[in-house]
């Protein structure tokens, strides 16, 4: 029997109350008195110098407030980058000034050039056009390859070339792989393209700034899913406001998916633009202007090589990566294809010795950041398509060249430097085998063939590291931040709760999923307590919600301090029923004396904390509210097997999902729908990049897919029911909760299986195709097919 | 400018629009109906979904000039003044069909449209249908049987949850 409410309950989601009715509160349906609405003039071209900026007739146009260019923010801070990572050399990155507004140079589509303040959209835009400007074009840097060639045109000129770092990992193990790669039995190799995508939440960005002269407070309302990151960078970083000075709001923000963790040029533009004017200027942005200037996804370019002995096992992984950095280090960039990539790189296999190099390059193209998974997915697809090409080579089944060198034994210190805590990748591969009922698949094909289709099985693994991170680990590898996070439990003196995060809830179902916890922990009923996120001025502090870090490091830090709730609440239970604090036990929201039939209630304790009448004032402060930070020991390892089954129309080159199914170990879970929920769309969206969406430039830099036209999103028509499974949980072993995080892994785990099940498909069909780049869209496999 | 007169929910509003004011923005700006999501401008996304004169429309695609006398409807006017939420909107949440929120209010008012017409839809029939409305939190899988379970079909044969 599921449990109804708790922890592993599915209770309905709060939150959706509101979404359902209209009553949401997204920050485009915040408007203040008196907010004027910016426009951003944003170069049409990838590179070139601005010969010329005139903006006095375009000031003169009805309703303008003000236009800003450039130079008004000479002396204004660079947008900053929060991950420094140090190249193979031991050299620091290079590290580009990246302007609010263009100064001399643009260098992408979208690249914002001038900012115009008016008292309606319309009337900004309309000013816009009267801006006379002059762009001397200069060659576009696209490629990454012909970027790093000499003669090269510069993304940056005073950085000599477009390298922004080579790294290599683990160096000292290079040799050694080179070693193996020469001596073995077989080597597979396989070179692809981890396809560009926009992560596209439904939501576009939209920016709010708010100055009040009465107090010299600055409020910006954002679309963020980490409001204090945003307070911290922006603040500190860029226009040098302290943080009590400065209150960040991101109230309901509709779905992030990465691309909303980074701190953009848009937020500190109105925050500085409602100073300077003295009026709330707000920005919302177009779904063409989200193309080219919301951070991109992926975009490398890889060189795989994977050796076996004789008998099959791995011996050796080389990995050779171009990562697109785009036009500016993005917040976290330099991170996605370094220690969020290579570190991943053992897959759910003991190949003992693993070496990858990557060269991140400046391209006149929009910055590429973390999507969904960030660096995890471009790891995973590479594994699990050389895997599974190395296995048609060997002419073995997939399934079984996985199996035998699987990792089985924990926790396991990969040579990648990551240690995973806890595992059982031979469980979720049994379970996937039940659920996907593999044994069916020769059936299933006979009768796809009868109807002149071919179909295709496609199996991969995965694993990843989630929940980001201990601090002190990757202040090591260059992050600029700690990754703990916090939590205020603020008992009221009714016994009611609220539970300030900070974490920020963006389709997470946070509102539901935490209280499950927190009522848990103390007997009480979910509906009395409630969580608030999302507002730098009511919670302490939080790094935010990415990288499955929510209930893992935040959720972490809520048990910490309920924890001291209920610590001082046993003292004050203690002294209603004067007995001694180690004989009271706590049960269904009941304080009790351990061998007797004495009992407070929690509500007559939380009164007590607040009217302390009666109550130790010589030994505790009134009051009951406690705070917790916390950082994690370690990452958590989320892990699974995924397969997919795909019919191909051999004449048009059309793939159907046929089947998709995933077996996922998440350690505990608290709110198995929400965590259902987490899969299907991450699947959804990993489809999406296996067989739909492409973020395409043309040689000049020309931005090709930048409207829902041009960019193909998966609709409800493009995919299947999913059958997804949870129950193999080996638990975290160093949270309290014992969860490791789900929100990334079906983007993922299906990538793979996806290609994988396509190139079986294919070569069923006699075709001789051993790999295609994705994404698999019905052209590009017809002539995958045909050459 | 032009002077319109039109029911919204059930409610008669006169107003004066400029002719190039799309019926988005008259909802979200003049009215203040911020249920109505804008989540692109060459009308794919269907976060704007609205009922006018009882048929789904996408409110970037018509100017609020048009809607003179029209009667139209939108998410605000889905649950039952007391609050209780409409048998779709109920199986949303049963069924955990949003995450983010904010497609859905354009999703349930296609499936009212849908519903209407089309009482018993196939699943087929659902995703067809739902070619104009994008989601990108989940995977549709919750969507589509949310609607289904909404036209009174047995789904617990669906996977999951």
């Amino acid at each position: 029997m599921p449990k109804d409410h708790g922890i592993g309950a599915s209770p309905k989601r709060r939150e959706d109350v509101r979404f359902l009715t209209g009553a949401g509160n997204y920050t485009d349906d915040i408007n203040v008195y008196g907010q004027a609405y910016v426009h951003f003039l944003r170069s049409d071209v990838a590179h070139g110098k601005i010969t010329k900026i005139d903006t006095s007739a375009a000031a003169d146009m009805p309703g303008v407030v003000r236009i800003f260019t450039g130079a008004d923010f000479e002396g204004v801070g660079s947008i900053p980058c929060g991950w420094q990572v140090t190249d193979l050399h031991g050299e620091p990155m290079k590290e580009p000034a990246h302007p609010v507004l263009a100064q001399g140079k643009v260098r992408h589509v979208g690249d914002p050039i001038a900012a115009i303040v008016a008292d309606s959209l319309e009337e900004a835009r309309n000013a816009a056009e009267a801006i006379e400007l002059d762009i001397e074009e200069l060659p576009a840097v696209v490629d990454m390859k012909a970027a790093l060639a000499d003669g090269s045109a510069l993304v940056h000129d005073d950085l000599g070339d477009n390298l922004c770092y080579e790294w290599g990992f683990v160096e000292d193990n290079r040799a050694a792989v080179d070693e193996a790669i020469k001596n073995a039995a077989h080597v597979t190799t396989l070179e692809l393209r981890n396809n560009r995508l926009v992560a596209n939440p439904m939501e576009p960005r939209v920016a709010l700034g708010e100055y009040s002269r009465a107090n010299d407070h600055s409020t910006l309302h954002t679309t963020s899913q980490n409001p204090h990151v945003i307070r911290l960078l922006m603040g500190a970083f860029v226009l040098g406001i302290p943080e009590h000075k400065l209150t960040v709001i991101a109230p309901d923000v509709g779905g992030g998916f990465g691309t909303k963790i980074f701190h953009y040029a848009e937020e500190a533009f109105v925050t500085f633009a409602s100073k300077a004017c003295n009026r709330p200027v707000k920005w919302t942005a177009s779904r063409s202007e989200a193309f080219m200037s919301d951070a991109h996804g992926r975009d490398h370019v890889t060189k795989i090589e994977l050796a076996l002995d004789a008998d099959n096992n791995f011996t050796a992984l080389r990995c050779d990566t171009y990562a697109n950095m785009g036009a500016y280090l993005s917040t976290f960039a330099s991170s996605v294809p370094t220690w969020l990539h290579g570190t991943l790189l053992a897959g759910n296999y003991k190949t003992p010795l693993v070496y990858t190099n990557v060269k991140a390059v400046f391209t006149n193209t929009v910055p590429v950041d973390a999507y969904r998974g960030a660096g995890r997915p471009e790891a995973t697809f590479q594994i699990e398509r050389v895997v599974d090409k190395a296995a048609r080579e060997l002419g073995v089944d997939p399934i079984a060249l996985r199996r035998q060198n699987f990792i089985s034994e924990f926790p396991y210190a990969t040579p990648v430097a990551v240690e995973y805590d806890t595992g059982d990748y031979v469980a979720t591969m049994d379970k996937l085998e039940e659920i996907a009922d593999l044994s069916g698949f020769a059936a299933r094909r006979a009768e796809s063939e009868k109807n002149g289709k071919l179909r295709g099985l496609g199996v991969n693994c995965y694993i990843e590291a989630c929940g980001i991170a201990p601090s002190n680990l990757v202040g090591q590898l260059g992050a600029r931040a700690g990754l703990y996070d916090a939590a205020t439990v603020r008992v009221n003196a009714t016994g009611s709760i609220s539970v300030m995060v900070g974490a920020h809830s963006h389709g997470q179902g946070h509102e539901t999923a935490f209280p499950q916890v927190v009522a848990e922990m103390l007997g009480i009923d979910e509906s009395m307590v409630e969580i608030v996120h999302g507002d730098t001025s009511k919670v302490p502090f939080g790094m935010g919600t990415y990288g499955s870090r929510s209930l893992a490091v935040c959720g972490s830090a809520m048990v910490r301090a309920t924890e001291k709730i209920i610590n001082k609440a046993k003292k004050i239970a203690a002294h209603l029923m004067e007995a001694s604090d180690a004989d009271i036990e706590l049960k269904d929201g009941q304080f009790s004396v351990a061998g007797t039939d004495k009992s407070v209630a929690w509500g007559d304790v939380t009164l007590a904390a607040y009217v302390p009448h009666n109550y130790p004032l010589e030994d505790i402060e009134p009051g009951l509210e406690e705070t917790a930070f916390y950082d994690p020991a370690n990452f958590t390892y989320p892990s699974g097997a995924y397969a997919c089954e795909v019919e191909l129309d051999p004449d048009t080159g059309k793939v159907t999902i046929e089947r998709f199914s995933a077996a996922d170990d998440f350690g505990n879970v608290v709110n198995p729908m929400i965590v259902e929920g987490q899969v299907h769309g991450g699947i959804g969206q990993g489809v999406g990049q296996a067989l739909l969406e492409n973020a395409a430039y043309d040689e000049n830099g020309q931005l090709l897919s930048a409207s829902y036209m041009d960019y193909a999103m998966p609709r409800a028509d493009d995919l299947p029911f999913y059958t997804v499974d949870h129950s193999c949980q080996t638990p975290c072993t160093h949270n309290p909760l014992g969860v490791k995080g789900c929100g990334e892994a079906g983007a993922i785990g299906s990538p793979p299986s996806v290609i994988n099940a396509v190139i079986d498909a294919m070569q069923s069909g006699g075709f001789k195709v051993d790999h295609m780049d994705m994404p698999a869209s019905p052209g590009r496999v017809w002539a995958a097919m045909h050459g | 400018m032009v002077e319109v007169t039109l029911k919204v929910n059930g409610k008669s509003v006169t107003k004066s629009v400029k002719g190039n004011t799309l019926m988005t923005e008259f909802l979200r700006d003049e009215l203040r109906l911020t249920g109505t999501h804008v989540g692109c401008d060459t009308s794919q996304c269907g976060a704007c979904v609205i009922h006018v004169n009882g048929e789904a429309v996408k409110g970037c695609t018509m100017f609020a000039a048009e809607a003179d006398g029209a009667e139209v409807a939108t998410i605000e006017g889905m649950a039952s003044p007391d609050g209780t939420l409409s048998v779709i909107q109920q199986a949303f949440q049963d069924h955990h069909g949003l995450q983010c929120g904010f497609c859905t209010p354009g999703m349930v008012m296609s499936a009212a449209a849908l519903l209407k017409d089309n009482p018993k839809p196939t699943e087929a029939e659902v995703r067809d249908y739902l070619e104009g409305n994008l989601c990108r939190c989940t995977g549709y899988h919750n969507i589509v049987k949310a609607i289904m379970a909404a036209s009174g079909q047995d789904v617990s044969s669906i996977a999951a949850e």
